[in-house]
């Protein structure tokens, strides 16, 4: 009698994603290495973004659709560029009636040189859309006490930064990371600061349910190889996380025994 | 009767809807949504909202971003 196996998904608000890899279109040049790195995550979900048609411009816009509709993955369109509660909020009801889903990734900026999120503004926008129906999934600071307040105001998950959009400098604070996965009962997706795929697995090592990736893969400099890489830091890292590692220890632990070796004086 | 679409002062008839003006934008058929004046009009509206005068109407389509 053999169990039903087990699946894997990620579950967000009650809906099952196969893949724990969320991708970012964001960075890719061409559309057809987008469709190649929809293939090789075996992502379920990507996020887009709106931005104001170019009059007399020309068909590119329709394609991006067409790659995501031919891929039968989910879209998660995001807030990107929204300084305020107000433009997040407008922007996500744009994307309501764009894209026919209450799901959205919440952006709220702060900063232009760091990208880093406006905690303030962030959490109005949400309460906002919590009430307006949205499913929401903010990114945000890497600040547990934030992390408990988006919860406590109705977000589907949090998405915590590793370090700032784009920058490609890992996790800088694993700590913390594992002070808002300790706490919460929310999925929570590392967002943002993957370089590489050691980052991932470390993402997903540290209890994270999933990763939003999207320069590390569409900036590499071979992104469908780069794309099969942080797939494959993804499942390392869960596996090795569900495996429970070993204690650190500050000195050495023989795993050869010590008895029975031979005398060769 | 001139409105602003996206910034760009454009001359349309009066009376043209969202619908009519969309298809004059020749706008993509999927991932687009527009706003009149800060408010965001329901695609089930488009084809019985008529532009006012001034209106400033924003067309927003999907991109690539992360």
């Amino acid at each position: 009698m053999s169990a039903t196996p087990r699946t894997d998904g990620l579950v967000i608000a009650g809906r099952e994603l196969s893949s724990r890899l969320i991708l970012g279109t964001g960075g890719f040049t061409r559309l057809e290495t987008l469709g190649k790195a929809i293939e090789v995550t075996g992502t379920a979900m990507v996020t887009v973004a709106l931005r104001r048609l170019a009059v007399g411009g020309d068909a590119v816009h329709g394609s991006l659709m067409a790659v995501l509709d031919a891929h039968h993955v989910g879209v998660l369109p995001n807030t990107a560029g929204c300084y305020t509660a107000r433009d997040a909020i407008r922007t996500a009801q744009l994307a309501r009636e764009a894209f026919r889903t209450d799901w959205v990734k919440l952006e709220v900026i702060g900063d232009e040189r760091t990208l880093l999120p406006d905690a303030l503004e962030l959490l109005a926008a949400a309460e906002a859309l919590v009430a307006d129906g949205f499913t929401v999934l903010p990114y945000t600071t890497d600040d547990p006490v934030l992390a408990r307040r988006l919860e406590d105001v109705g977000c589907a998950a949090v998405m915590p930064l590793g370090s700032p959009i784009g920058s490609g400098m890992g996790i800088r604070n694993p700590y913390n990371l594992s002070l808002i996965r300790d706490q919460t009962k929310l999925p929570v997706i590392l967002d943002a600061g993957i370089g590489t795929a050691s980052d991932a697995a470390l993402a997903m090592e540290l209890g994270c349910d999933g990763i939003l990736v999207a320069s590390a893969i569409s900036r590499a400099h071979d992104p469908v190889a780069m794309a099969r890489a942080i797939r494959a830091g993804v499942e390392a890292g869960r596996l090795a996380h569900g495996a429970g590692r070993i204690a650190r220890r500050r000195y050495a632990e023989a795993s050869t025994p010590d008895e029975g070796r031979a005398d060769l004086a | 009767m001139v409105i602003s679409v996206n910034g760009d002062r454009t001359e349309i008839a009066s009376g043209t809807t969202v619908a009519e003006l969309l298809n004059l934008l020749e706008a993509p058929d999927r991932g687009v949504a527009v706003a009149i004046d800060g408010e965001v009009v329901p695609r089930g509206e488009w084809i019985r909202t008529e532009i006012g005068e001034d209106a400033k109407v924003e067309v927003v389509v999907a991109v690539q971003g992360g």
